[in-house]
């Protein structure tokens, strides 16, 4: 057999092992990006010493442990304290003073991982005086991030890089106020937790908890298909207030969402889109 | 480590002669990767491009993550094809080039688009050499041509082999013209190479592609 024909047939058994992962388990990865799911699991399949995906389909079945695995494989959790700190500025920027105008904010990370992401925008609200009346709920589908999101320990081997984030996002004060210092790990100050609910979330197989004004989901619409990104947009569309922020990750883009006549754009190269007050009028709408 | 010198002189002389393109080359996409000392080499490959060259390049050049668009801009100022930024779920066209972002992986869909992640590094790398290997193998199969030039590091190598095993051309820089041999000289060792030679050779035998 050639490698193009093992290439067609490992196309199908992804596709049945996607299938096999959502029946039984509810976790639906059958619209990521096809080339990021088959280099996870050819990679995993390698790593396990599978003589196939198939074989792989058969265990995800019958061992539930092994799920635990794949669903690590398959969410990359990668991430860090004011990562892109040029997107945190702009926020200070130009969303902040329209959070400003509310007396009570809710914000909402969809997709984030282990934390990092949430403390360094709930430290930016502090620095802004509008964290005490914030509600933030912070999401994920992997519970094992999750734990270590809540934990709120980091090593203490990353927090050069991420004094050096916070210095270019703006930051106001000094960065060792936001956490203390173990011996090799740090833990991120309890008043910065407080507002803050983790929770888990599906973005695709989940709908709408709640209306907020804010919306963070950086680098995880990425390695969802068109299809599904337009889908997400919609579960955040329907989660923004009129006048509601959505904010995306540098690589990911509303411009070619078929929702993006909903929204106007605060700035292009950040990502940073608003919900428009009114729904714009299309063709199809009868007086 | 410098294995490829061991070899006699008549493969020595031989790896200069551009060889004939082999008939069932007929490359939907080329794929580059380099790393220290790449965009003086890259410089070199785009600026000798031939006008009209229709064959869609993706390129990794190992940068550093807050680096700006000048190599973009640079390489499209040079060339006679159009370089832009990869950009997520595009269309790979021909007359055009893309390069990685800096810290995103640059992988292709078997639809012939392009996908971006924020993986974990591969080979101590973001973009990786080796994730844009392996993925264009996996969409192109045999119309693949893979071109591994000057580096400090062994990114590249793994997804050399799987290039190759998938049906794929693979040039190698000669080591012995590279800035830096390394990333040339690992290739060689574990994927082999369907030919060796300086960036000349490689000018020379890209504006022979139909
Ligand atoms: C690369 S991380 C991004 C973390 C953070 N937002 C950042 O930009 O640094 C992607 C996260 O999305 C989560 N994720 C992927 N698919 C998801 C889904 N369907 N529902 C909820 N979370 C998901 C993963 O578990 C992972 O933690």
């Amino acid at each position: 057999m050639t490698h193009e024909e093992i290439n067609e047939i490992q196309n199908i058994e992804i596709k049945l092992f996607l299938e096999a992962l959502f029946q039984r388990y509810g976790y639906d990865f059958r619209n990521y990006s096809q080339a990021h799911i088959k280099r996870r699991l050819l990679h995993r399949m390698n790593l396990g010493n599978f003589s196939g995906i198939s074989q792989m389909q058969h265990k995800i079945l019958y061992d539930s442990g092994f799920v635990q695995q794949i669903l690590l494989d398959l969410s990359i959790n990668v991430t860090e304290m004011f990562r892109d700190p040029s997107f945190y500025a702009s926020v200070r920027k130009e969303v902040v003073p329209i959070l400003k105008t509310y007396p009570f904010i809710k914000t909402w990370h969809a997709g984030c991982s282990t934390g990092e992401e949430v403390y360094s925008m709930a430290i930016l609200f502090k620095e802004e005086n509008i964290l005490n009346r914030t509600q933030i709920y912070a999401t994920d589908f992997n519970h094992k991030v999750l734990k270590t999101a809540k934990e709120g320990i980091y090593p203490i081997d990353l927090i050069k890089d991420y004094t050096t984030n916070y210095q270019k996002a703006g930051g106001k004060e000094s960065f060792s106020d936001y956490y203390d210092a173990n011996y090799n790990s740090v833990i991120i100050d309890g008043s910065l937790k407080k507002n803050i609910v983790f929770a888990d979330h599906n973005l695709v197989t989940d709908s709408v908890f709640a209306e907020v004004n804010l919306i963070v989901c950086r680098n995880v619409l990425i390695y969802f298909n068109r299809e599904l990104q337009d889908k997400v947009i919609k579960l955040f569309l329907d989660s923004l207030t009129p006048g509601g922020i959505l904010c995306l990750g540098s690589k990911e883009n509303l411009q070619y969402s078929a929702h993006f006549e909903y929204f106007s754009v605060i700035d292009t190269h950040e990502k940073i889109y608003r919900k428009e007050y009114r729904r714009p009028s299309t063709s199809n709408d009868n007086p | 480590m410098r294995k490829y010198t061991e070899k006699n002189t008549d493969d020595q002389a031989h790896r200069m002669i551009i060889p004939e393109i082999p008939i069932h080359l007929k490359p939907k996409a080329i794929v580059i990767g380099t790393s220290a000392g790449g965009v003086e080499a890259l410089t070199k490959l785009f600026k000798a491009l031939r006008p009209g060259f229709s064959i869609p390049i993706l390129v990794v050049q190992h940068i550093s993550p807050s680096s700006d668009s000048y190599l973009v801009q640079h390489l499209n100022r040079i060339s006679s094809v159009t370089v832009k930024e990869a950009l997520d779920k595009t269309v790979i066209e021909p007359f055009h080039a893309y390069l990685a972002p800096p810290n995103y992986h640059l992988l292709i869909e078997e639809d012939f688009t392009i996908a971006l992640t924020v993986d974990e590094k591969v080979s101590y790398a973001r973009p990786s050499i080796d994730v844009l290997f392996e993925t264009a193998a996996r969409a192109f199969n045999r119309n693949l041509l893979g071109i591994i030039l000057t580096g400090a590091n062994s990114d590249g190598a793994y997804g050399a082999s799987m290039l190759r095993k998938m049906g794929g051309y693979l040039i190698v820089q000669d080591p012995s013209t590279a800035h830096i041999a390394t990333m040339p000289e690992t290739a060689i060792q574990q994927a082999g190479a369907d030919f060796i030679t300086n960036l000349e050779g490689i000018s020379k035998f890209l504006n022979r592609l139909p």
